[in-house]
């Protein structure tokens, strides 16, 4: 049993052995992280240090969202 | 178990925190927010507004103006509160997920299921907690529209440091697990953000706009702002930790018949 590990199978690896290259994930990160940036100013503050040209219906649409969800809103 | 893994579940995990936010939200924060509103309308805080329609104006006309949308409470407080749940909730969901994929194997021995779990625990702390602490919820009918613009850019600016001061507290907790064991790692990194937060927390301005709004209404729309966002990250921590556990746990069953396999 003391070489029941297989080289090539996962199974009883050390978790570091599992982890994923960060080259990998780099691209998926940097576009998750913009892209979540994007809609949450877009939730947070249509009206507010960043407005979008649309006028407020953005803004009126989300805003209890807003208000429940810790935004700054008023 | 690939980047492509973590971000499906992430964002099926934000799905369902959005609709768990929206429920949470509208069942315990609108009687709230109809609350503030109602109060408003009364002119209880005559110096702060809320405009629910296009008949306010004047000298009220400082906070939002509604000139081209009119949308009615009733949708502002089923569709429009849905939308920003779970837009909220998938993006967070999904970026959790990918998070999730960088910690996988890198936070010290622990196991996919409890690295996913800590990362989730880690954002509802640094994203939502700790600000919610520094500059709470508040309902409508508080702050001024003049200061909108410097109280959004304090709110993002200080979630801003303390994400990043999480991030800055994990790398900490790491090289002091290396050099000493998981336990130190731990306290350092725990220390090392609550240091982070706590000095941006006393040079990060106060917000004082409540005026003479009813102690009875904030509180309870604080508590149900909270609860919204707690009842979001638990669905996002919870459903996510399982699937992931789940592939990982069928990924090594696979494994495990493949190496039985291979003695045969
Ligand atoms: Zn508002």
């Amino acid at each position: 049993m003391a070489h029941a590990i297989s080289s090539s199978t996962p199974s009883t690896v050390a978790p570091a052995d599992l982890a994923i290259p960060l080259r990998e994930i780099a691209p998926w990160l940097v576009l998750g992280a913009l892209f979540a940036m994007s809609v949450v100013v877009l939730i947070s503050s249509v009206q507010g240090a960043i407005t979008i040209p649309a006028g407020t219906a953005i803004h009126e649409w989300v805003h209890d969202g807003r208000h429940l969800l810790g935004f700054p809103c008023h | 178990m690939t980047t492509r893994t973590f971000l499906v579940h992430g964002l099926l995990a934000g799905l369902l925190a959005g609709v768990a936010a929206f429920v949470v939200a509208y069942t315990v924060g609108e009687p709230q927010v109809d609350r503030a509103i109602a109060l408003e309308s009364a002119g209880a805080t005559a110096d702060h507004h809320h405009e629910d329609d296009v008949t306010t104006s004047g000298a009220a006309s400082h906070s939002h103006s509604h000139d081209d949308a009119a949308i009615s409470r009733t949708t502002q407080s089923t569709l429009g509160l849905a939308t920003g749940t779970l837009a909220i909730g998938i993006v967070l969901g999904g970026l959790t997920g990918l998070l999730s994929a960088v910690g996988l194997g890198r936070l010290g021995s622990l196991r996919p299921a409890a690295s996913t779990a800590l990362v989730a625990l880690l954002g509802a702390v640094s994203f939502s907690v700790v600000p919610f602490l520094k500059y709470p919820a508040t309902p409508p009918a508080v702050g001024s529209g003049e200061t909108i613009d410097s109280r959004t850019a304090l709110w993002f600016g200080f979630v801003a440091v303390s994400v990043l001061g999480v991030l800055a507290a994990v790398a900490v907790a790491r090289r002091a697990a290396h050099r000493w064991s998981g336990v130190p790692g731990i306290v350092a990194g725990a220390a090392a953000y609550v240091v982070v937060v706590a000095v941006a927390a006393l040079f990060f301005p106060e917000v004082d706009e409540l005026g003479g709004f009813p102690a009875s209404v904030l509180w309870d729309f604080r508590i149900s702002s909270l609860l919204t966002l707690l009842a979001m990250w638990a669905v996002i921590g919870a459903v996510l930790t399982v699937l992931v556990d789940r592939t990982w746990r069928r990924q090594e069953a696979a494994a495990a018949q493949r190496a039985f396999a291979a003695t045969l």
